[in-house]
């Protein structure tokens, strides 16, 4: 377990410079360690700091407006237009800027669907237990045998096609896994001698619950839905891609590769460069969010 | 006996929860499909003729009535007509089914190639680089969008190599890609998955018994490592499966190839329920039941499970089906929270 997390966290960092050749002195390796682990934390938060400021601030950084057609259709990078310019002659880099919205904004609403929901049917089952138990996890395991794409298409059938009910659908994926750590870690909490001892010194069940319960179990969770985020950004990529998010001349990442789609002969920047974002993304925010859980990136 | 009576009752009840499910989701909320395919002026039916539609459809029934029928149907093989088409969706998914099933059966096996090595790479693999950069693979893979690896396959492999033609390939040559593209979703979690067991296994006192008395590293890992990291594989088997359909769906997509994905894809965009909710149901079917088969394999092959009952030792009999095992099991890898183990001391209270 360790040992996975812990390549996880370096993955690329270490992979061109093995940690000195030969035997390296105690001290400078472990200078080195340190030094790999803060630029692999420092790395993936700048590129979700970016991401973020993206989304919040696109007009920061890039003047051209990303539904106009600014220059020639089919340019290929350059000084002027850094990721070239699409099939309208639309700046890319300015769409993939404007498009961090939607993505990023769209996988918060999805964890937190997911997060909201699923922890509290977790809660709930793994707090009361008996009878209700039983039917929250039974329904929890009809979440768990849809394949997620497929419930999250049959969401998206039932809300409609747009930009938020791709993230309910996403969301809606991620219930089953919430509520199942939620529950699991409200259960072995609750047998502890502390909260014996609350209740014995005459705390109510929703004092215990909010005051001894919760803050003790759901640590884990908060860890699972910094890890659900880039997930979500992945699985809404996909609706977008697939036709069912937000509609044409909206930059959504999953959106412009579609588009772009129809160019992988002649303009290889369409498909390559906002691909290439989404997995920068998507790794910054797994790499970070097992950082930030263990510290155990080194 | 008893634990196969019980698993199967409620493999069941999951299922028959499912289809409710299913099917107030997509037939019952989503509100008239007689009127969302009939209703436009263009077609010029008057209420009389749509009226009449609706009774041969059934669907003047209450909606009771039209949810046991449904389920007759489906217990029958009759599946109900597409909305878009007219075509029987039985027939749809019955031409549909071969490419994808070949797809599938082909991106499996390189996944299961590709996680093999992955992983007996990264843990037994000569050189801390080599094995580095190995265990750097799978966070990467769980990385990239699928449709996007696809493209880039096609970009490179077909435009700029000229390796795989895009027009006029011959059936081999069409799978290739997608096959590759199918297989890198799933390599992913079940190198993980092999890579932890590997390590946890390789820990245990016995294997350094076993090394001691002169094994080599392959006798090793053939006879000892890779029968005991099996079984935590095995419990991912139906969340491959979830990830397989998923991927189906992406891969056909991206190259336009027919089969249950692209099927799929197109019920969806044209709001074609009855189709997209026989797909649902019947990978619904397929998952509980592979589930069902790895639990009733589990017994067989951990011999620490062969005595259900009151065995109170580390391994009880499974109370959790292999579905929740496998998400627990997830969930550990990531979040490192040993739910298992808290579940399943709360199942024995």
């Amino acid at each position: 377990m360790t040992a996975l997390a812990t390549t996880a966290g370096l993955a690329g960092d270490t992979a061109p410079g093995d940690p000195g050749p030969g035997a390296p002195a105690p001290d400078r390796r472990l200078r080195w360690r340190s030094l790999v682990s803060r630029v692999g934390f420092v790395l993936p938060a700048l590129v979700i700091l970016v991401a973020l400021l993206w989304a919040l601030f696109p007009g920061l950084f890039t003047a051209q407006n990303p539904t106009e057609t600014v220059a020639p259709a089919l340019q290929a990078p350059s000084a002027e237009h850094w990721f070239g310019t699409d099939a309208t002659g639309r700046d890319l880099y300015a769409r993939v800027v404007y498009g961090a919205s939607q993505s990023i904004i769209g996988a918060l609403v999805a964890v937190l669907v997911g997060l909201v929901v699923g922890t509290a049917i977790g809660v709930t089952a793994g707090a009361v237990g008996g009878a209700l138990d039983e039917v929250l996890m039974r329904l929890v395991d009809v979440l768990l045998a849809i394949p997620g794409l497929l419930l999250s298409l049959s969401v998206v059938i039932l809300l409609g096609f747009g930009t938020t009910s791709a993230a309910v659908a996403v969301g809606v994926t991620s219930i089953a896994v919430f509520a199942r750590l939620a529950r699991s870690r409200v259960v072995s909490v609750r047998v502890t001698d502390f909260v014996e001892a609350a209740y014995g010194s005459g705390g109510t069940f929703f004092g215990v619950l909010w005051r001894h319960i919760l803050p003790n179990s759901l640590t884990p969770v908060i860890a699972l839905a910094a890890l659900q985020f880039g997930s979500a950004i992945l699985q809404i990529s996909t609706l977008g891609f697939l036709g069912y998010g937000a509609p044409p001349p909206t930059p959504e990442w999953g959106l412009l590769i579609a588009e772009g789609r129809n160019y992988v002969a002649t303009a290889w920047w369409l498909t390559v460069l906002p691909g290439l974002i989404v997995v920068f993304v998507v790794l910054a925010t797994n790499r970070l969010s097992q950082a930030l859980r263990g510290g155990d990136a080194a | 006996m008893t634990y196969v009576l019980r698993r199967v009752g409620q493999a069941v009840l999951v299922l028959a929860l499912a289809y409710t499910a299913a099917y107030l989701l997509l037939a019952a909320l989503p509100g008239d499909a007689v009127i969302a395919r009939y209703g436009s002026p263009e077609l010029g039916l008057t209420p009389e003729q749509i009226e009449a539609i609706r009774q041969s459809l059934g669907a003047d029934q209450p909606l009771v009535v039209q949810y046991v029928r449904s389920i007759a149907g489906f217990l029958t093989g009759d599946f109900g007509y597409s909305v878009a088409s007219g075509a029987a969706v039985s027939d749809l998914i019955a031409t549909a089914l071969p490419p994808t099933l070949t797809l599938a059966v082909l991106g499996l096996a390189l996944a299961v190639f590709l996680a093999v090595t992955i992983a007996f790479t990264a843990t037994y693999g000569a050189g801390r680089g080599l094995r580095r950069v190995f265990r750097g693979i799978p966070p990467l893979f769980v990385s990239l969008p699928v449709f996007w690896i696809g493209i880039i396959l096609i970009q490179v492999f077909s435009f700029r190599l000229g390796l795989v033609p895009v027009i006029g390939a011959n059936p081999v040559q069409a799978l290739i890609l997608p096959v590759i593209t199918l297989a890198t979703p799933i390599a992913a979690p079940l190198s993980q998955v092999l890579m932890r067991s590997i390590d946890e296994v390789r820990e245990q006192p016995f294997v350094a018994v076993v090394r001691a008395r002169g094994a080599s590293t392959p006798w090793l890992l053939w006879r000892n490592v890779a029968r005991n990291a099996l079984l935590p594989t095995l419990t991912m088997a139906g969340l491959l499966f979830g990830e397989l359909v998923g991927g189906a769906v992406v891969t056909e997509t991206v190259f336009a190839r027919a089969g249950i994905g692209q099927l799929t894809a197109q019920a969806v965009a044209n709001r074609d329920t009855p189709v997209l909710l026989a797909v649902v149901v019947i990978s619904t079917v397929a998952f509980v039941v592979i589930n069902l088969i790895v639990d009733l394999l589990y017994p067989v092959l951990d011999a620490r499970l062969r005595t259900s009952g009151p065995t109170r030792g580390s391994v009880a009999a499974p109370r959790e089906d292999a579905a929740d095992r496998a998400v627990d099991e997830l969930v550990d890898a990531e979040v490192g929270a040993t739910v298992a183990a808290a579940a399943s001391r709360g199942g024995n209270r």
